[in-house]
């Protein structure tokens, strides 16, 4: 039985400095949601707050509700059942993700005996069933294997193969193919996509790069300085980005085809986390900006089935997304 | 086109490796047979997995290191041997950007300062005329006075980018390396960049080598774009043309791999296979172990870099032949020139 | 496969032999260019004959490459000459003794290792914490204390204020105690700093986090992840500790008069008796050369990234 995990008003703080302020989000089963934003705008921090795996320093507040129990409430000899169990987590860097010193075998087997109850030769069985899966050639041979044997996309594949061991109801993916080769990340995403419909487990795909989330995700959620500012459908957010951030994200990205255009680049930078603008948190970068932006934080809200947006100058125009350009090039030229 | 400013003809580079005290050395082909040229008003970019021998051809074009074979010419003469007065000298025409900005700048030094340090050894101007080439140039790449006077570790990302662009601009070089210069940086940074890289050579005439792994960031700067696989070009050609009608394999799996915005993985070319290690050289064409379209040929005879027309050059046994154009499985896109002057151009030719 | 682990450790022993080799010639030099041995060893006012027929009895009179190579020979077959004191063969004195050192060495190895590791780890567990704060305290002041003070220390406490304890001697277990915890406190300071520092950086590292994430305990990511990454940086520093211990065990040894070959180096150098200080100094040689040949292989064996390790691992 598959549940829903559900983010609702989860904030941390580092050292008394807060870095999400009131994160809501939904999975249902079987879903695949993206979830995009600059670097620091806290993609990361909002899934390791969730699956208490920040530091102690870090105070965490909200609530992580998978089957009516808040997961934030539970205790750590607790939690370890669903770390891995329900929710499994992969990581950026594989070849660091990796113990050095174990073989994949090994770490692949924790995993099995911890969720499945096997030992023995059924771990052998089953890690070798689940290396073929992800696509290492020679599993077998390979279960003996340590992670510098293998490259950076194979370490990547271990890696899936050690989240689907504990058959979670939900994998979180943090920047699963930043670190690897354009073709290899186009075979990574494949084989993440292929076992999610397989499995039937939901997916969550944390990635700065709106063409990669969009190959394989259905929903978005678009993430500036702490905050969700928009969540839509992935055709609909493309067809019509809403918040002048996410249509920023998308001016950004250069095209492979079709006519050359010049990118639309956002101005400024990511405002640090201990001094955050009056307001609106996107408001210095913004083009639309209006008076009451600097003094008032907008809050998410439905704009459309299933689309809502944080600004207050409420569903800036998609045609507005060349005028933001304009204004943004002569503003940076100034 | 233009005359070349930089000609590198059949370079190569190697390296011994030593893996073991007592074992064998093996050697490693990091570049072979290259050969390629960049003018004045000219971007060339460099595409290719990891490995495949990019940034080797970077520094050899550079000349921060000398190919085990070939020659390079900069402005109709040799590149001067390694660490001679003239090198030396030669150093203020031609610069590198790398990847990452923070390592390429001395962290114990004010801005202003390290941007200023190249005109102060080569005795540029007095000191006064110094500074304001200095500030003038920060200005030019979108950075305030108030950021000369910070350390390299009190800025941005993108603002450090900017200020080693601004810095290697500082002996007005005729030629710009760039290896990897957006790719640790976030998209939206990434595009304050590539603007600025694009106005800034436009405005100054500057030849420039652009070296990624991202293809779209690529044919963003680039007027013609050398794919490289094992060190060796397998196909170049001009940017829009290249990608929207690819005709060696490999770049076809590289564009198709390339993610676009709002489309789905259905229907992609999927690369089999990790990129390949070249100290371990397959026989034939190095990309056959991979390849989709490999035929019995292809195992044991390399193919040569042949010119199609319109510029393009291709290595590949079945690239030309009419059948396989038609087969050609990937959808050819309708090319859009980049402006009507270069259009015209090419009708002539 | 299996070749490259031969030669591996083959050439592991190469090296430490070379070391050998070199601590032996210096050990000749050293002694030679402090003069030549016979003014040093024979009373002032002996007569020249007499000196002369000792030079021709110790081979002096001899060109110095043949002294060496007669030198050499002679430590190979283990005959460093008698003790002028005693009139037994040095070697066997030296022999006498190092059951005694390595059994102090040992049982403070043992000791501090029990200590500092459990203090360093728990350290970096609680790491900014007051407990982190005391325990860096008590670290500091474990490896800053002067050994000889310690020792000092300990007797006037121990043998003479509570009289529980014997301050001089070997004869029976009790007598171990006192001089094992003034070798072990220092060494228990170091490991706990080292262990501290290596726990910390370990603990940091991404795959404890993955570790963590797919639902491991505290304890079983600090046994089955941390642990084993840590042993590498460990090992190399114990290596490093074993030149330290023996020096630490002359100055013990000669406080609470511990027969072992550090009291017997103190010994012989007051009576200049030169063929014990010569075994002696050769020995001391020996044992850190091959504890660290030890270490080496133990270091390979433990570390995938070595090829010998992947034969033996997959061999068992
Ligand atoms: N251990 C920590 N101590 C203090 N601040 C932290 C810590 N971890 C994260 N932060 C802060 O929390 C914010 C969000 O970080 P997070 O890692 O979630 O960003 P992200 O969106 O995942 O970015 P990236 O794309 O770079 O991975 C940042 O401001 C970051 O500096
Ligand atoms: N100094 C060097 N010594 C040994 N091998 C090298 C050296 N520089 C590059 N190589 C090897 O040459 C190949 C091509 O490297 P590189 O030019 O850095 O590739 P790319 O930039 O395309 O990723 C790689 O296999 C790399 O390991
Ligand atoms: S609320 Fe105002 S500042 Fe914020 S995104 Fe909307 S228009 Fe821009
Ligand atoms: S030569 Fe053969 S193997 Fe090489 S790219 Fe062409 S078809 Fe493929
Ligand atoms: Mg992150
Ligand atoms: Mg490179």
């Amino acid at each position: 039985m598959r549940g829903s995990i559900t983010l609702e008003e989860l904030t941390v703080s580092f050292n008394g400095v807060r870095v999400l302020h009131g994160i809501d989000l939904a999975i249902g089963p079987g879903e695949t949601l993206g979830l995009v934003g600059e670097s620091g705008s806290g993609k990361s921090v909002t899934w390791l707050a969730a699956l208490g795996l920040l530091p102690p320093k870090a105070k965490v507040s909200g609530r992580v509700m998978l089957n009516d129990r808040n997961l934030l409430d539970m205790p750590d000899s607790k939690l370890t059942g669903i770390r891995g169990g329900r929710i499994a987590m992969i990581f950026q860097d594989p070849v660091s993700a990796l113990n050095p010193m174990l073989t994949v075998k090994r770490q692949i087997g924790e995993t099995l005996a911890l969720h499945r109850g096997l030992s023995g030769a059924a771990i052998k069985a089953e890690a070798k069933r689940l290396l073929d899966l992800v696509g290492i050639p020679d599993a077998e041979r390979r279960l003996n294997a340590y992670p510098h044997e293998f490259s950076g996309g194979q370490n990547q594949r271990v890696m899936i193969a050690m989240a689907l061991a504990g058959q979670p109801d939900l994998l979180v993916a943090d920047e699963p193919t930043t670190a690897l080769d354009v073709t290899i990340q186009a075979q990574i995403l494949d084989l993440l996509a292929l076992t999610q419909r397989e499995t039937g487990m939901a997916l969550v795909l944390i990635s700065h790069d709106l063409g990669v989330v969009s190959q394989v995700c259905d929903r978005v959620a678009v993430m500036y300085a702490g905050r969700i500012v928009e969540e839509a459908p992935v055709e609909r957010l493309f067809e019509h980005p809403a918040h002048p951030y996410s249509q920023g994200l998308m001016g950004s990205l250069p095209a492979i085809d079709g006519p050359r255009r010049r990118l639309t680049a956002i101005g400024g930078t990511v405002p640090d986390a201990s001094s955050l603008p009056a307001g609106c948190s996107f408001a210095p970068r913004c083009a639309f900006a209006e008076t009451q932006c600097h003094e008032q934080i907008p809050l998410l809200a439905g704009i459309g089935r299933d689309h809502s947006v944080a600004c207050l100058v409420s569903e800036a125009q998609p045609s507005a997304a060349i005028r933001y350009s304009r204004q943004k090039e002569q503003r940076i030229e100034a | 086109m233009s005359a070349s400013l930089l000609h590198a003809r059949n370079i190569a580079r190697s390296y011994e490796l030593n893996r073991h005290i007592w074992g064998n050395a093996s050697v490693v082909h990091a570049v072979s047979d290259v050969t390629l040229s960049v003018g004045r008003n000219e971007t060339l970019g460099i595409v290719g997995e990891s490995g495949s021998g990019k940034s080797t051809t970077g520094r050899l074009l550079l000349g921060l290191e000398s190919p085990t074979r070939g020659s390079i010419s900069f402005d109709g003469r040799p590149l001067p041997v390694i660490g001679s007065p003239e090198w030396r000298k030669s150093r203020t025409r031609m610069q590198m950007i790398y990847q990452d900005p923070l390592a390429a700048l001395d962290r114990r030094l004010p801005i202003a300062k390290q941007m200023r340090e190249p005109l102060d050894i080569h005795q540029a101007g007095n000191l006064q005329e110094r500074e304001t080439r200095v500030s003038e140039l920060l200005r030019a790449v979108g950075l305030s006075d108030a950021v000369a006077r910070r350390y390299p570790h009190e800025l941005s990302g993108g603002q450090r980018q900017r200020v080693v662009l601004a810095r290697a601009l500082v002996t007005r070089p005729d030629l710009l390396v760039c290896d990897e210069p957006v790719s640790a940086l976030d998209v939206s940074i990434q595009a304050q960049v590539v603007n600025l890289l694009s106005d800034l050579q436009a405005e100054l005439g500057l030849a420039m080598i652009f070296i990624s792994h991202d293809l779209r960031v690529v044919r963003q700067v680039s007027h013609r774009i050398a794919v490289m696989y094992l060190g060796r070009i397998v196909e170049e050609g001009e940017a829009d043309d290249l990608f929207a009608r690819p005709a060696h394999p490999y770049t076809r799996a590289l564009v198709s791999a390339a993610p676009v915005p709002g489309t789905k993985l259905g229907g992609r070319i999927m690369l089999r296979g990790e990129p390949p290690n070249p100290a371990n050289q397959p026989s034939g064409c190095a990309f056959h172990p991979r390849c989709s379209a490999a035929v019995a040929r292809c195992k044991s005879e390399m193919p040569a870099l042949a010119e199609l027309g319109g510029g393009r050059k291709v290595s590949c046994h079945l690239a030309g032949s009419p059948s396989e154009n038609q087969a050609d499985p990937s959808p050819a896109r309708t090319r859009v020139p980049l402006n009507p002057v270069e259009a015209a151009s090419e009708d002539v030719a | 496969m299996k070749m490259s682990s031969l030669k591996a450790i083959g050439f592991r022993a190469v090296r430490s032999l070379v070391t050998l080799l070199l601590c032996v010639t210096l050990v000749f030099v050293i002694l030679r260019a402090a003069g030549d041995p016979s003014e040093e060893l024979l009373p002032p006012e002996t007569p020249p004959d007499i000196r002369q027929e000792y030079r021709v009895q110790w081979g002096l009179d001899r060109p110095i490459v043949v002294q060496y190579l007669n030198f050499l020979s002679r430590v190979a077959r283990g005959d460093l000459g008698e003790s002028f004191a005693s009139d037994l063969p040095a070697t066997e004195l030296v022999m006498r003794a190092i059951p005694k050192t390595i059994l102090l060495g040992g049982s403070a190895f043992l000791l501090a290792t029990l200590i500092g590791m459990s203090l360093g780890v728990t350290a970096a567990l609680r790491h900014g914490t007051a407990v982190d704060r005391s325990l860096i305290a008590a670290a500091v002041l474990g490896y800053s204390m002067p050994v000889f003070f310690l020792g000092i220390l300990l007797i006037l406490v121990f043998a003479l204020q509570l009289r529980v304890l014997p301050s001089s001697g070997s004869s029976s277990p009790v007598h171990l105690i006192l001089p094992t915890i003034t070798l072990a406190l220092p060494l228990a300071g170091r490991v706990a700093r080292f262990a501290r520092t290596a726990t910390l950086e370990v603990m940091g590292k991404p795959f404890i986090r993955t570790a963590r994430a797919k639902g491991l305990g505290q304890l079983a990511v600090i046994l089955g992840h941390a642990l084993p990454n840590a042993m590498v940086p460990l090992l190399m520093f114990f290596g490093i500790e074993i030149g330290l211990i023996l020096s630490g065990a002359v100055v013990t040894e000669t406080i609470f008069a511990w027969p072992g070959l550090g009291r017997l180096l103190v010994d012989s150098v007051n009576m200049r008796d030169l063929p014990v200080v010569q075994a002696v100094i050769l020995m001391i040689t020996l044992i850190i050369v091959l504890s660290n040949l030890f270490v080496d292989i133990l270091h390979a064996l433990l570390d995938p990234k070595v090829s010998l390790a992947r034969t033996l691992g997959g061999a068992g």
